[in-house]
């Protein structure tokens, strides 16, 4: 689902994991396997190498060895990872029909720790829905999109919307707003009133200057973004619930899987509201917008102009009905992983890819019956003519 | 002024996008003028367009279930908005499985149409998504510019061959040329030709017939006393043309052109609750 020019896998007994963060480190990922999901796990070897191994791939060469999933899936019988660092190199061995054996070797570098720090119980508000509704909702936002906000409305209603910037003409550009009700959602704790705003979809990543690249001087060409959109699709596939945990604006918002084997994090930054931050909210003096009757067909004329205030009212920062005071953000983390840019930064130039790639292990690994992402698709192809 | 409409029956919806589909690819910008009874997509022959312009009508009651309309003033009882006809399309494009569609005209930080989609979901109540789409209002000093255009005094018109068959010549031709020539005869016979330095290439089509046009007043007596073998032929631009041919999603129950000879095509695609004209310039 993810694959920025920065990732890492790192193996630390008993579990394997990739992580990934984007060049602006403003959106970071994790993938946590257990042993259980893979057949056979063994982190073994004389005792000194039994420790932490962390090491860094280019994930665009490990994602070319599982380039073509369709015909991986009828071809390949079982798939082998070893990790031998003394050669430095990164073994995939692909087991196929007919006796045949691709063995894929690639180089690996040492790398530090990669992880950002995140705490999904100081965020203030969280939703959980299967990743089919937060599907079936992005599909209305245009594939350019790049940013959305999510919102808390009245009568438990949540919202996302396409977030226009204060420097367009407003008369420009075509607003785009989806309404779900609280109960799509298999939990919704949501502080009232509360909007964040985050990249959806569009989320450029550059190549990192001070990665030294092993494959080539030249510096390593854009990757595919970093985004949400992957880990629907992957959530989608392995039909799992997405979990969303959110805070005020300008802090992270993070994206959860889980099951008994695998943990996903997801965590991008988000937009902050100047106007609204550390203000508590008021209840003096604002008009209460009926909350818009659920019977949509014949009400949808009161709703959608009971609607009009809270929609255009952005940056007001004042919700409409009396809340709790939102939790105020502790001083900046010291931990130098965690810079989460303010603002996110598309950086123009080539046009993006929209497609990503996708981890499937499941598919050749997964013990019998778990069905884990068996019609995951790799959807991104190589942008660049590198070799 | 005010316009309200809504669609509930999905087959209706599914012919309206698919409408505007074809629109938007036509045209980036273009003006909507709403009738009490009809709807018209217009494209004005500006150069900007590079000479091409389009008319589009629509019976409003085949695809509406509800239409109300008050224009700018009692005698001028019609609306006429410029619009991207792409966002009505995006709008348009995950709505295909609604309970309704409802469109209005806005104006509360600017003028929008709002397309409001009523979704089913699981839950107790709809998923609603709304569209602003922002418009212009084009004023009525302007409507002049957007007159349905006349049939031009054509020198032959013929029917076309299979869009389908056409787009797929005119498609590889538009690798190895920039103009195409289109030319034709009373003899139901067309011909599309393109012609560079290296390689000229000619795909021709017979049998094709020739729409009977009622002479009014003698004015086609040009056409009719044409000799039937002779051609009349116009070099367009080949895009504008693959333009026309790839945006059509439904085969049209009739597709004709008329060409004027060195001047002008005009291309007549109808459909059972849709028209639309075209016209291509000639190259000079």
């Amino acid at each position: 689902s993810l694959c920025p020019v920065h990732s890492v896998m790192s193996v630390c007994p008993p579990q394997l994991s990739l992580r990934a963060v984007n060049s602006s480190r403003s959106a970071f990922a994790s993938f946590l396997f257990a042993p259980l999901f893979f057949q056979l796990y063994e982190a073994s070897g004389p005792p000194p190498h039994l420790e932490l191994c962390r090491c860094k791939v280019l994930m665009k060469s490990f994602l070319g060895v599982f380039r073509s999933l369709p015909s991986l899936e009828k071809t390949v019988g079982k798939c082998l990872i070893l990790l031998k660092p003394r050669a430095s190199r990164l073994v995939v061995q692909l087991h196929c029909k007919y006796g045949v054996t691709k063995t894929h070797n690639l180089t690996f570098q040492e790398c530090e720790r990669l992880q950002a720090v995140f705490d999904t119980q100081r965020c203030a508000s969280s939703l959980c829905a299967p990743a089919r509704v937060l599907a079936e909702a992005v599909v209305h936002f245009p594939q350019t999109l790049a940013e959305v906000t999510l919102a808390a409305g009245p009568g438990g209603k949540i919202s996302l919307r396409n977030h226009v910037e204060d420097e367009a003409e407003p008369g420009k550009t075509m607003v785009t707003e989806l309404w779900l009700a609280e109960d799509e959602f298999q939990m919704a704790a949501v502080a009232p009133g509360s909007r964040i705003t985050f990249c959806l979809k569009e989320f450029r990543v550059s190549s990192c200057p001070a990665l030294p690249s092993p494959m080539s001087p030249l510096s390593p060409p854009p990757q595919p973004p970093l985004c949400p959109q992957g880990l629907l699709t992957f959530a989608e596939a392995s039909n799992l619930p997405l979990t969303v945990h959110y805070d005020v604006p300008g802090r992270p918002v993070i994206f959860t899987l889980e099951d008994a084997v695998l943990e996903v994090h997801l965590v991008l930054a988000t937009l902050s509201d100047p106007e609204s931050n550390l203000q508590p909210p008021t209840a003096n003096g604002v008009s209460h917008l009926p909350a818009p009757s659920d019977d949509f067909a014949d009400d949808l004329e009161s709703y959608m102009i009971a609607m009009e205030p809270s929609t255009y009212e952005e940056g007001s920062g004042v919700p409409p009905i009396p809340t709790f005071p939102l939790c105020i953000p502790d001083p900046a983390e010291s931990d130098t992983e965690e810079e989460e840019e303010e603002e996110e930064r598309a950086v123009l130039g080539t046009p993006p890819h929209k497609k990503f790639r996708s981890l499937f292990f499941g598919s050749v690994l997964t013990p019998g019956g778990r069905g884990l992402a068996p019609t995951l698709e790799v959807l991104a192809e190589d942008s660049d003519g590198e070799y | 002024m005010r316009f309200r409409a809504k669609i509930v029956d999905l087959a209706c919806l599914n012919h309206f996008s698919r409408v505007i589909n074809t629109i938007a690819k036509l045209a980036k910008t273009c003006a909507l003028r709403l009738t009490v009874s009809k709807l018209y997509f217009i494209l004005s022959d500006k150069v900007a367009n590079g000479g091409v312009s389009m008319w589009c009508e629509l019976c409003q009651g085949n695809f509406f279930d509800e239409f109300q309309m008050e224009g700018v003033a009692a005698e001028h009882n019609e609306i006429y908005l410029e619009l991207v006809p792409e966002n009505l399309s995006r709008a348009l494009k995950t709505a295909q499985n609604a309970k309704a569609v409802k469109i209005k005209l806005t104006n509360k930080h600017c003028p929008c149409l709002r397309v409001a989609v009523e979704l089913p979901s699981l839950s107790s109540s709809s998923r609603m998504v709304t569209h602003d789409i922002p418009v212009g209002v084009i004023p009525r000093r302007l409507w002049n510019d957007f007159r349905e255009p006349s049939v031009p005094d054509f020198d032959v018109s013929i029917y076309l061959p299979v869009l389908k068959t056409m787009k797929s010549v005119v498609e590889r031709m538009k690798n190895l040329s920039n103009s195409i020539v289109i030319e034709a005869n009373l003899s139901g016979e067309m011909n599309l030709k393109i012609e560079t330095d290296l390689v000229s290439v000619t795909t021709h089509f017979k049998d094709l017939g020739n729409p009977p046009w009622a002479s009014e007043d003698g004015c086609q007596s040009s056409a009719q006393s044409r000799d039937l073998e002779s051609m009349a032929e116009a070099r367009i631009d080949i895009k504008k043309l693959l333009q026309l041919l790839a945006g059509q999603q439904v085969n049209p129950t009739k597709a004709l052109c008329n060409i004027v000879s060195k001047r002008i095509v005009h291309f007549i695609l109808l459909h059972e609750d849709v028209s639309l004209q075209y016209f291509i310039p000639a190259l000079a």
